[in-house]
């Protein structure tokens, strides 16, 4: 089992109503690693997450998470497997304090090394601002609480959608610069961002999606800027 | 002036009543946004399951309530998770059409099983006990019992919601049903232990009203308008405004009695239509979050 | 929406052209019943009528509107109520007096709308229910109206419609008939004028309605409006037809709202022809299963859990969706010039 990897999603097709979203798209992710997933807007990549974390079910295609089926998962259920998801825009609930919500996010008591205390040391002003409400937090502190809320679940594999998004540059870099602290534990993640750079430098592999298909794969450091821009932008 | 303090003394033990009626219509609309229509027709499904249980156990009716209360909360959660989680969505027609059903089958069902003739539980001694507790105002221990148990269920179910995991999850999934699955949270399960919670409280709700009073199957509707004015003068998403809004109606409904018994209940309804023309959002609304 | 501004809208299809002729003939037959059927079949027809023109007003309002009201008996019981109170107490014609019932109640319903309006979704429909109470309370409280009781229509204001039994049974038929095309005509007629494409988006999507200048409340008051008209008028038919009255009849949820909206469920809500087929089926079912008492309720308020939950467009809409048909012209079709013809649905 070691040898397999974590996370197999193979060519599924995603679609809302009528509508596709996703042509066939695979990826893998090893144990571990961390995985860029990039493109423009409306390329799929959330809906790409939604659909590994179980939000929504492939009609056609499988996904594969430590060697177990989970395309017919329902969210609750997946993340119990061990795939945590940070929702685009953070979506903290507001009727709940910081606190709750990070210990909502412990809901499904999977054990490992984050807890309460820990994700209080790798966020000091969460704990600062325990009692308040989720929506008394600025930007920067919300998406922290965003991503403690989904660490608390001790996922095996941590997607996380466009957390730079609406964040001033020097608050994208601070988090950022957690992010060795959290795959530190041989965690996997997987970034949908749109800013390229700071998504080449933290992945190791990049994946590029264009209109419900995957453009371009590769490891992070093979890929020219040509190539990425081509695949980007599909000039 | 004692006939007076009596009536609103009378007005305010019903109000808790009240209170109970709307506690569990409000606690479902908070969490998934559903107006159960056949709320009242199931409050007085309990008044007769306590009746059974009543006459087949020989139990006296406040014990019986430690199998009504847990037969309510099995029946509501079954009822959500068979029936009631299919309705939910963006459109409001499905879920008020289907408990609106749910009422016309209750109602008929209990007409078939028990006719029309009416019933009450005998609670024995407790019924008849009054104190005096001021010169000419008489206060009676089974009105009293009652809003004491209305105050503490209202205590308790602020406390279930703003200090348990079930609470917290009650209140993530009213706020975000999708991302609360990302939490591992089932919502079809929330929903059915909120449901399964909201009948709970009815089944307390129903058998004190049966011992109160004559019951029978077509009482339900009125009950339901009463819980439902009961949570808009309160105010929606408040626990302690939906107690509120029972003792303002029950003190309502009291004085108009008094004046006129053809009143009582017309009293109670302007009452609600005038909060709803000068304060529509209710007397203690949440603050929005 | 063409370029070239040869392309046409049309409202008619090869089905409804159909649809309307046959409805002609079935028009013209019903018309004629009072040569062809007994005084049961009147009686029957009569009420069915009704019941049409009541729960094509519950889809107008709830249907089309998004108005999901379970208090139209306020409307009902009161159109029944100002029929005898101008009949009894101001000597109108018994027929006069249901035209005046009509702007009487739209009157009234003004102000209930300003209050029941604050409602939204769901506690709207039981505010409407609210209304309806205080209303049965008012009733009840009329002593010249015989109270909580009730009253007979005068046998004097009887007669004076038509000196014979039979004569008077024709003449309410005919009414009921004439009421009943009149109020669906009206339908018909708003639902194809600027305000019915209103209300087709409002159905649709409420919010990009508004988003694109619609005035989503305006349209939906004069719906409200519209219908309490309608059901007032029916209402006072209604008693008309009954000769007597009270509040409890009046104002009776089961009778004028459960009804009707079973009937709309079933035929098929949110389309002109669901409450007709929704009636026949109705009264079918009254016809066969009356003997089961209450058991017959019963099973009426499954059958529209069932058809609710598995076929939310109804019988109609489920027939609609199969064949693509249409029995009354009212959804609009591009129709294209050059080759290119626009289907049937």
């Amino acid at each position: 089992m070691r040898d397999a990897p974590l996370l197999q999603v193979d060519a599924i097709d995603v679609f809302y109503g009528d509508f596709q979203a996703l042509f066939g798209v695979s990826l893998t992710v090893e144990r571990g690693q961390v995985v860029a997933v990039i493109g423009a807007n409306g390329a799929g990549k959330s809906t790409l997450l939604r659909a590994i974390a179980g939000l929504m079910q492939p009609r056609r295609g499988g996904i594969h998470f430590n060697g177990a089926a989970i395309d017919n998962a329902p969210a609750f259920a997946v993340v119990k497997r061990g795939i945590a998801l940070v929702p685009e825009g953070r979506r903290l609930f507001p009727s709940l304090s910081v606190e709750e919500n990070l210990r909502i996010g412990g809901q499904s008591a999977r054990p490992g090394p984050w807890t309460l205390p820990r994700i209080y040391k790798l966020f000091p002003v969460l704990s600062e601002r325990r009692h308040l409400p989720a929506t008394a937090l600025s930007g920067g502190q919300q998406q922290m609480c965003a991503i403690g809320r989904a660490l608390m679940s001790n996922p095996d594999l941590l997607l996380c959608d466009e957390i730079s998004l609406g964040l001033a540059p020097i608050i994208v870099r601070d988090i950022y610069a957690q992010l060795p602290a959290i795959v530190g534990d041989g965690m996997s993640l997987v970034i949908v961002e749109q800013d390229i750079a700071q998504a080449l430098k933290a992945a190791a592999q990049v994946y590029c999606l264009q209109e419900g298909r995957i453009a371009l794969q590769g490891a992070a450091h093979d890929l020219t800027r040509d190539a990425i821009s081509a695949a980007y932008f599909g000039v | 002036m004692t006939e007076w303090l009596n009536v609103i003394l009378q007005g305010v033990l019903i109000g808790g009543l009240y209170a109970m009626f709307a506690a569990g219509l409000s606690l479902i609309f908070g969490v998934m946004r559903l107006v159960n229509i056949a709320h009242g027709d199931l409050i007085v499904l309990a008044a007769y399951v306590a009746l059974m249980v009543t006459q087949t156990l020989g139990l006296d009716p406040l014990t019986s309530l430690l199998l009504v209360v847990p037969a309510m909360a099995i029946i509501g959660y079954a009822l959500q998770r068979l029936l009631l989680n299919r309705t939910l969505g963006d459109d409001l027609l499905p879920p008020l059409l289907v408990t609106f059903g749910l009422s016309i089958i209750i109602q008929n069902g209990l007409l078939e099983l028990f006719t029309a003739d009416s019933r009450k539980l005998q609670a024995g001694a407790v019924e008849t006990m009054t104190y005096q507790i001021g010169p000419g105002i008489w206060l009676g221990l089974l009105p009293l019992i009652q809003f004491v148990v209305a105050v503490a269920v209202i205590a308790a179910l602020q406390v279930l919601f703003y200090r348990t995991s079930l609470g917290r999850a009650f209140r993530a999934t009213s706020d975000d049903p999708s991302v609360a699955q990302l939490m591992g949270l089932d919502t079809r399960h929330v929903f059915a232990m909120a449901m399964a919670l909201s009948l709970a409280v009815v089944a307390i709700a129903g058998v004190f009203l049966a011992v109160r009073s004559n019951f029978d199957p077509a009482i339900g509707p009125a009950r339901l308008i009463f819980g439902f004015e009961a949570v808009i003068i309160g105010g929606l998403g408040s626990m302690w405004g939906t107690l509120a809004g029972g003792v303002i109606l029950g003190v309502s409904q009291a004085i108009g009695a008094q004046i006129d018994p053809g009143w009582q209940l017309l009293a109670g309804h302007i009452v609600f239509l005038v909060i709803l023309a000068v304060r529509p959002q209710g007397l203690f609304p949440k603050v929005s979050g | 929406m063409s370029e070239q501004g040869r392309n046409r809208v049309e409202h008619a299809t090869r089905s409804s052209r159909i649809g309307v002729g046959i409805i002609g003939i079935v028009l013209l037959v019903l018309v004629l019943a009072p040569f062809w059927g007994d005084r049961q079949m009147l009686r029957l027809l009569a009420e069915l009528s009704t019941f049409v023109a009541l729960a094509s007003l519950w889809n107008l309002l709830a249907g089309y509107a998004g108005l999901v009201s379970v208090g139209q008996q306020a409307f009902v019981g009161l159109g029944g109520y100002l029929l005898f109170a101008m009949v009894i107490l101001g000597g109108v014609h018994p027929i006069a007096a249901i035209f005046i019932a009509g702007p009487i109640a739209a009157a009234v319903s003004i102000p209930v709308a300003a209050l029941t309006f604050r409602l939204r979704g769901a506690y709207f429909a039981i505010g409407t229910w609210v209304v309806a109470e205080v209303f049965r309370l008012l009733a009840s409280q009329v002593s010249v109206l015989g109270g909580g009781s009730g009253i007979s229509l005068p046998a004097a204001a009887v007669i004076a419609m038509a000196p014979t039994r039979q004569a008077r049974e024709f003449e309410i038929y005919w009414l009921a008939l004439a009421l009943t095309v009149l109020v669906l005509a009206a339908i018909v007629t708003l639902l194809r004028s600027r305000h019915g494409l209103a209300l087709t988006a409002i159905r649709d999507n409420e919010l990009a309605a508004q988003s694109n200048g619609i005035g989503v409340t305006r349209v939906k008051l004069i719906v409200y409006v519209l219908t309490a008209f309608g059901t007032a008028m029916i209402g006072a038919l209604i008693f008309l037809m009954k000769l007597r009255i009270s509040p409890d009849t009046a104002f009776s949820v089961n009778d004028w709202t459960a009804f009707v909206i079973f009937i709309t469920v079933i035929g098929g809500i949110g389309r002109i022809e669901g409450p007709i087929i929704g009636t026949i089926i109705f009264f079918l079912m009254r016809q066969t299963l009356s003997d089961l008492g209450s058991l017959y309720l019963l099973i009426m308020g499954a059958v529209a859990i069932v058809v609710m939950l598995w076929a939310p467009k109804g019988l109609w809409g489920l027939i609609a969706d199969r064949y693509g048909w249409q029995a009354l012209p009212l959804q609009r079709h591009l129709v294209f010039d050059d080759a290119r013809r626009a289907g049937d649905t």
